[in-house]
């Protein structure tokens, strides 16, 4: 009976998973190939560990802020991400980048800033707790 | 004690102290990064000390397992040959990643920031701890006790996790940042769920041996929390992504799932009752402390959580300084509580600390009086800072931090005393191991 019910959880996740990988971002399927500008400030991203400070959809450290959405903000824009990475601040080091650097992180924060909105508005709470958002 | 299990026991008490070490300059470089910037800045802290973190506990919950497996699963003659491969693979590739970090070298993902490739030797000798552990499972009689289920489960989950962990290297993966976003805290989530099904495991076990009640690992009702758990560990990932736009559904299952934790909730209270008589018969035992505290520990955590699970609150609580309370909280207060309680039993801990007994229970009260003032700092912080960034919608991140950063500076001071209060109790370990008669108690 326990090796049933384990069996049919363990089915269950394989299911899910796969489920998941596949429809997880429905519009993943019409969407063109990643660029590789974009995967090159992908990994530049991770390799200078900026996740240990900035969030992503709220995902990473609380030094700085989350840049999700910063470059739609009308307010800063690309010459304003352009003079931070480059230079820094008080609280952030300068990475000593060369420019072509600099702007293949400013593309891939476009790109992710292209994939949807991190703080949900109060509309999209349901009243049964949940969120239904669009994209 | 064997030589490898001795070293391997050390390595994990230094993992410890540098978690504890690396943790106190983390805070401090984040509040002061003018001091810090130059030489120590706070993106090569945190992952030294998040990464030293998350070894010790995935290490000494390996310890335990393979300390206890030789009374209860059994061994052959190979059993040790996997044993020290895996021993000497995971060590020398948890070298070789903080050699990395300390030339700033970096290249993962959140939590396991180093170079990509260094997976592979972890994962290797993760195959190997496999084939041993089930080597030894399938030729035993007598798999019925819990705590065999949770190893077996924890083991084989935290494979699973840790390649689904690594598929960001598969370029297909990386066309959707949500997808890719989705899988990683997919994986993240229920590694945890991996760890703590090792951990918990190896502290029913402790329960038994203290108890010398077998039943307790026999009973319905503990295996019907197990599936509870397993279920959890499944399909409750969802709730670190809620705010992603990725298909509801996940959002909507993990929240079905994450209300099942009010059985626990509800169990927990219940069973207050009987768990404190335990406590007055058990006190004096220095193991049986840690057992108390993980208790208090998950009931704080486990309330927590289920709030953060519900959607409309978590749009409050994501991505502040709660998420940070829960994850200290639950690594602190449960993991390492429970692996303290654990070494402590097979360190034989009673009979070794005579004189420094009261100095042991003085720096457990300082952990667990710091670690509560540290938790609440960090919960205090979220909440300003939830209300700051959703309710008044500050844009300014500097304004909007402004009065975070003055609790954080109550959090720093409460885990310079958690610090100094586990660092004592592990160099308390340390020294027993040192003892000329030392050995690790022949778990009967």
């Amino acid at each position: 009976m326990l090796r049933l019910v384990w069996g049919i959880l363990f089915t269950s996740f394989c299911l899910y998973t796969g489920w998941v990988y596949l429809y997880c971002d429905e519009e993943a399927k019409t969407t063109e190939n990643i660029h590789p500008a974009v995967t090159e400030g992908w990994n530049l991203w991770q390799q200078n560990n900026c996740q240990s400070c900035h969030q992503l959809y709220g995902l990473g450290g609380y030094m700085g802020p989350d840049l999700t959405n910063i470059a739609r903000d009308s307010t800063k824009g690309k010459p304003y991400m352009y003079t931070f990475i480059k230079h820094g601040t008080g609280r952030m080091p300068a990475f000593n980048m060369t420019d072509d650097e600099v702007y293949r992180i400013i593309d891939f924060l476009e790109w992710v800033d292209k994939s949807g909105v991190s703080q949900v508005p109060a509309e999209a709470v349901h009243w049964s707790g949940t969120y239904i958002i669009d994209k | 004690m064997p030589l490898h299990i001795r070293l391997y026991t050390k390595f994990v008490f230094l993992l410890l102290l540098a978690t504890l070490v690396f943790g106190l300059f983390s805070s401090w470089a984040y509040l002061y990064p003018e001091v810090f910037n130059k030489y120590l800045p706070f993106y090569q802290l945190r992952p030294m000390h998040t990464s030293a973190a998350l070894f010790f506990i995935i290490s000494a919950a390996t310890l335990c397992i393979i300390i206890f497996h030789k009374n209860t699963i059994g061994r052959d003659a190979t059993t040790g040959i996997f044993e020290k491969t895996f021993i000497t693979t995971w060590v020398a590739t948890i070298l070789v990643i903080f050699i990395y970090y300390s030339f700033k070298k970096f290249g993962g993902r959140e939590y396991w920031e180093f170079p990509a490739w260094l997976a592979l030797p972890l994962l290797l000798s993760w195959v190997l701890l496999m084939i041993g552990y089930y080597k030894g499972w399938l030729k035993c009689a007598d798999k019925k006790p819990l705590y065999i289920w949770m190893w077996s489960t924890g083991i084989l989950f935290f494979f699973i996790t840790f390649i689904e962990q690594n598929l960001w290297q598969i370029s297909w993966f990386r066309q959707s940042f949500l997808r890719e976003l989705t899988v990683q805290w997919k994986a993240n989530g229920s590694m945890v769920g991996a760890w703590n099904q090792m951990i918990y495991g190896s502290s029913l076990f402790l329960m038994v041996m203290i108890s010398g009640d077998k039943t307790i690992a026999l009973n319905k009702k503990a295996f019907f929390f197990y599936f509870l758990g397993l279920t959890n560990l499944m399909f409750n990932w969802g709730h670190h992504i809620y705010n992603l736009p990725a298909h509801g559904a996940i959002r909507h299952i993990s929240y079905i799932i994450s209300m099942t934790e009010w059985l626990i909730f509800i169990s927990i209270i219940q069973s207050f009752k009987n768990k404190l008589e335990e406590a007055r018969k058990l006190r004096h035992l220095l193991p049986y402390k840690f057992l108390v505290a993980s208790e208090f520990w998950v009931f704080a955590n486990l309330t927590l959580a289920l709030f953060m699970s519900i959607p409309a609150v978590n749009r409050y609580t994501h991505g502040t300084h709660i998420t940070v309370a829960h994850a200290m909280g639950t690594t602190i207060g449960i993991n390492t509580m429970i692996l303290l309680g654990v070494l402590g039993y097979a360190l034989d801990i009673d009979k070794k600390i005579n004189t420094g007994r009261k100095l042991f229970t003085r720096s457990y009260n300082l952990a667990q009086a710091s670690l509560l003032i540290f938790w609440l700092s960090l919960i205090l912080a979220g909440i300003i800072k939830g209300y700051r960034s959703v309710t008044l919608n500050i844009n300014s991140f500097q304004q909007m931090m402004e009065p975070v950063n003055n609790v954080l500076k109550l959090f720093a001071v409460a885990g310079a005393g958690v610090a100094i209060g586990l660092g004592i109790i592990v160099v308390q370990y340390w020294q027993s191991m040192s003892d000329s008669n030392s050995n690790v108690k022949d778990v009967k």
